[in-house]
């Protein structure tokens, strides 16, 4: 992989893109790599637009700003496919994945031109079948590894497995459910 | 061997705390430290410290109480941001010329108003003169590095001097990094035990504690907390080779980095050093001598030591992160450059105001003071040293 990767993700305040980018970073650095994770806070509520970003690298990271030319983006909410330029500055060299169900035509004509990769993932249907709530992040998560392609799939799977067993040590029911999500994810996740 | 682990700033300053156990900590929530008393709060309740936690009702009495329990002779420790430390102004003063080596996170925001919850070093910068040691962080890792070294430098009997720990609040407080930790019983053996020499509860030596000090006396008392501060200087290097030894990493005053025969010399503190440092290596790799200058210890100011670091370059910028409002520059810069005057060295210096309330501070901000520089250099003219890094509406 390329020595530093940036990913920026878009959501709405309350579906979990700032815990899934602390995951990803999470697992990341479980491979043993340097990390970063944070969210940019604003006068964030419940719906209301934020972004959240990450850094992975083999070497130390020392620089200190969001992120503008990101290589991926994640985007939790198709909702905010109209109101929010996701594209800004992704290089056409990377790749947006996109939480959605709506067609190829749509996606392309909001995506104002972007001539990378467009990967979509239906991580509703996702978090319904595994774990009977509308959970994004997990999905999203999955899908993000799977087409960045920075932590090797099995090792991801167990590394996850792990977290999950801590996380949720008192609720046994959501380990199984959120490993299964990320295992379908990791096979649904579509290259239009 | 070493703890690899990731966590936030704040994260890293509450384990910094949780392996120090002080005897007392009093806090008042504020963001973006409010991490800080939060997670120190659940190591008391799970018994992982024997800390008395007070949770007091504003940083006022925050201050006060760590006052309290330092003057009879306990080790006090706090947190805060902005407008926290505001309030506790007052007793900042008392604390440092009751010569009370009370050791605070500060996770740097900006004082209001318009209310701003975001980054800039303007609630440090309103208590520089106020007799604390000021050190600064540029990520979790030297935030917790500075905390672990706090007590040493201060608790020290040619110092006793309260200090406080800078790092930029969100930037550095709420991103997760990687870090290395040390462990608990290196910690514990580094800071060592808290043995006052005059202390209230000592029924041995019965003391008053900060009672009038008028005309006869004052004077000389504000003499021995300037040469204390003075003094600090010395302890402040003797801690970071203790330090270094312990851990291979090395602290001083200031890092300099690819400064030995930098042409272009750019002078910050706290989180944008990194992101200089990165501007740095692409400038060099064009062949363009750039360096930096990372403040860690603002106070004591080491003035000559600087004036002689950036006595090579043929321009230098200041980078301040609070505006002093003086219609002449911030406070960094002002220090910067009388040390250079007054230690002879006189090099085209210009001060930037930048990131206040937040405002992300880019590798392309930082290209573009670099370019100044150069400008300055090939014109050999300075236009208006006193300049806002991006702002809007400065046309």
């Amino acid at each position: 992989m390329n020595d530093l990767i940036e990913i920026r993700w878009h959501g709405r305040g309350g579906q979990g893109a700032k815990t899934a980018s602390l995951l990803l970073a999470d697992a990341a650095f479980n491979t043993g790599k340097y990390i970063q994770g944070f969210p940019e806070y604003g006068p964030e509520r419940m719906g209301a637009p934020i972004t959240a970003y990450n850094r992975i690298s083999n070497s130390p990271i020392r620089i200190h700003s969001n992120i503008y030319e990101p290589d991926y983006v994640a985007v939790v909410d198709d909702t905010l496919l109209e109101s929010v330029d996701v594209t800004s500055g992704l290089k056409e060299d990377g790749a947006i994945i996109i939480n959605t169900t709506r067609d190829s035509e749509y996606l392309k004509s909001v995506l104002k031109g972007y001539k990378g990769n467009i990967y979509t993932i239906d991580a509703r249907k996702i978090s319904m079948q595994t774990l009977g709530k509308y959970f994004p992040n997990t999905p999203m998560l999955a899908a993000v590894v799977k087409v960045s392609n920075i932590i090797p799939e099995e090792e991801f799977l167990a590394d996850m497995e792990g977290s999950f067993k801590h996380k949720f040590a008192k609720k046994p029911e959501l380990i199984t459910g959120n490993v299964e999500a990320l295992k379908l994810a990791l096979n649904e996740v579509i290259k239009l | 061997m070493s703890i690899r682990e990731r966590l936030s700033g704040n994260e890293a300053s509450a384990i910094a705390m949780k392996q120090i156990n002080p005897d007392v900590v009093a806090a008042f929530p504020i963001t973006p430290s409010t991490e800080i008393p939060q997670y120190f709060s659940t190591f008391v309740s799970n018994g992982t410290v024997d800390t008395e936690f007070v949770a007091v009702e504003s940083e006022h009495s925050a201050m006060s109480a760590c006052i309290g329990a330092e003057a009879a002779g306990a080790r006090a420790m706090t947190a805060t941001s902005s407008n926290g430390l505001s309030l506790m102004w007052e007793m900042i003063y008392i604390a440092s010329s009751t010569r009370l080596p009370i050791v605070m996170s500060l996770v740097n925001r900006a004082v209001s108003g318009p209310l701003n919850i975001h980054n800039d070093h303007s609630d440090a910068m309103g208590v520089r003169d106020a007799g604390w040691i000021m050190l600064f962080s540029e990520n979790n890792q030297e935030a917790y590095d500075n905390l672990i070294m706090a007590h040493r430098i201060a608790e020290h009997k040619d110092v006793l001097l309260p200090l406080m720990v800078c790092q930029d609040g969100f930037i550095t407080s709420h991103s997760i990094e990687n870090i290395e930790l040390l462990e608990d019983e290196k910690v514990k053996e580094f800071v060592g035990k808290y043995t006052p020499e005059h202390y209230l509860l000592n029924r041995d030596e019965p003391i008053a504690v900060g009672p009038m000090d008028l005309q006869a006396y004052l004077f000389e008392h504000k003499f021995a907390q300037a040469q204390a501060m003075r003094n600090a200087k010395k302890v402040i290097l003797d801690v970071a080779a203790d330090f270094e030894k312990m851990t291979g990493r090395k602290y001083s005053f200031f890092e300099e980095y690819k400064l030995d025969d930098a042409e272009l010399v750019l002078v910050c503190m706290n989180s944008t050093a990194g992101t200089s440092k990165v501007v740095v290596d692409e400038l060099r790799e064009r062949g363009i001598k750039a360096g930096l200058l990372k403040i860690r210890v603002y106070r004591p100011f080491p003035a000559e030591e600087i004036a002689k670091a950036l006595s090579n370059a043929k321009a230098i910028a200041v980078l301040d992160k609070a505006d002093s409002l003086n219609a002449v520059g911030g406070a960094l810069f002002s220090d910067v450059t009388s040390a250079m005057f007054v230690n002879n060295i006189n090099i085209p210096t210009v001060n930037y105001i930048y990131g206040i309330g937040g405002r992300d501070t880019t590798t392309k901000d930082i290209h573009s003071v670099y370019s100044d520089l150069q400008e300055i250099v090939n014109t050999n003219k300075v236009n208006n040293p006193y300049r806002y890094l991006g702002v809007r509406g400065n046309n």
